[in-house]
């Protein structure tokens, strides 16, 4: 419930933030178009701490700005890669995944990939195949360069399943 | 003034990553590392360029609409990227200039 309270709040403020008018007519039709998509979620059965993780809000925020700072970090890597002033090495490895939710593998695939010079290429039970433009970003990512980052993904199903 | 150089220069920033990444396209070997040149563009170009841009809006909704469309960037350009490399995966295609099979450490084949 708590989901749905929040996703409302959430799509109601995008709502007032695109539209920008306040009139009380436009506000109104603002509530009608909130409550119905939130009807059309709840009917899809995708309002979940998955798809809506507000336990993590404040974990995420610190994760987005470490992650903006690799995710600059490595965009200058690759630029002085592509324009020759480094060796291109490319490497293909395997990572272990820790990380034991769907929302935690799919954070650390999807940030690996948004992390220019490395991009995941597959995904097998703990495993991620990925592909590293460089023997020292792979390296890096062994070492759990973004694997630490990533907010620690705890829901109820899984408590002492985790170490 | 000030922010009209600032946002010529943080455009000219963000169009030379994208050059840059259209260069890397042609220029590396093979489909993977070519993803890799991809990532530039779909990164710090897109926030250079859209970051040049607000600072012409100002505090205005159009700001707020430009941080969406940098939002709906990040979340959209992983998932195309991984569903092209993984299909790519998939059908066969290996990278070339590494091993066929992906390796768990570094230590592990020096031995």
């Amino acid at each position: 419930m708590k989901h749905t309270i929040s996703l409302g709040a959430l799509l109601f403020a995008l709502w007032v933030l695109l539209s920008g008018h306040l009139e009380p007519l436009l506000l109104g039709f603002g509530v009608l178009s909130v409550i119905f998509s939130l009807y059309i979620a709840r009917r899809m059965d995708v309002v979940d701490h998955e798809s809506h993780p507000i336990h993590l809000t404040f974990k995420l925020l610190k994760f987005w700005l470490v992650l903006g700072k690799k995710i600059f970090q490595a965009n200058i890597d690759v630029t002085l890669r592509i324009l020759g002033f480094k060796a291109v090495e490319p490497q293909l490895i395997k990572l272990k995944m820790d990380q034991t939710t769907d929302l935690g593998k799919a954070m650390y695939a999807n940030s690996i990939t948004l992390t220019p010079g490395s991009a995941s290429i597959h995904m097998e039970e703990g495993e991620l195949y990925v592909h590293t433009i460089s023997r020292q970003g792979a390296q890096d990512l062994f070492d759990g360069d973004i694997a630490d980052i990533i907010p620690h993904d705890k829901t109820s199903s899984d408590t002492g399943a985790n170490q | 003034m000030i922010t009209d150089i600032l946002t010529g220069v943080f455009v000219s920033l963000g169009c030379t990553l994208g050059l840059i990444g259209g260069l890397g396209m042609h220029r590396l070997d093979d489909f993977y590392a070519r993803l890799h040149a991809v990532g530039v563009t779909d990164t710090l170009c897109s926030f250079f360029i859209l970051f040049g841009l607000a600072l012409q809006t100002g505090l205005s909704f159009v700001t707020i609409k430009l941080l969406l469309i940098f939002l709906f960037l990040l979340f959209t350009s992983p998932a195309a990227s991984f569903s092209l490399a993984n299909n790519a995966w998939q059908w066969g295609l290996r990278p070339k200039g590494t091993n066929s099979e992906p390796v768990s450490s570094f230590n592990k084949d020096a031995s």
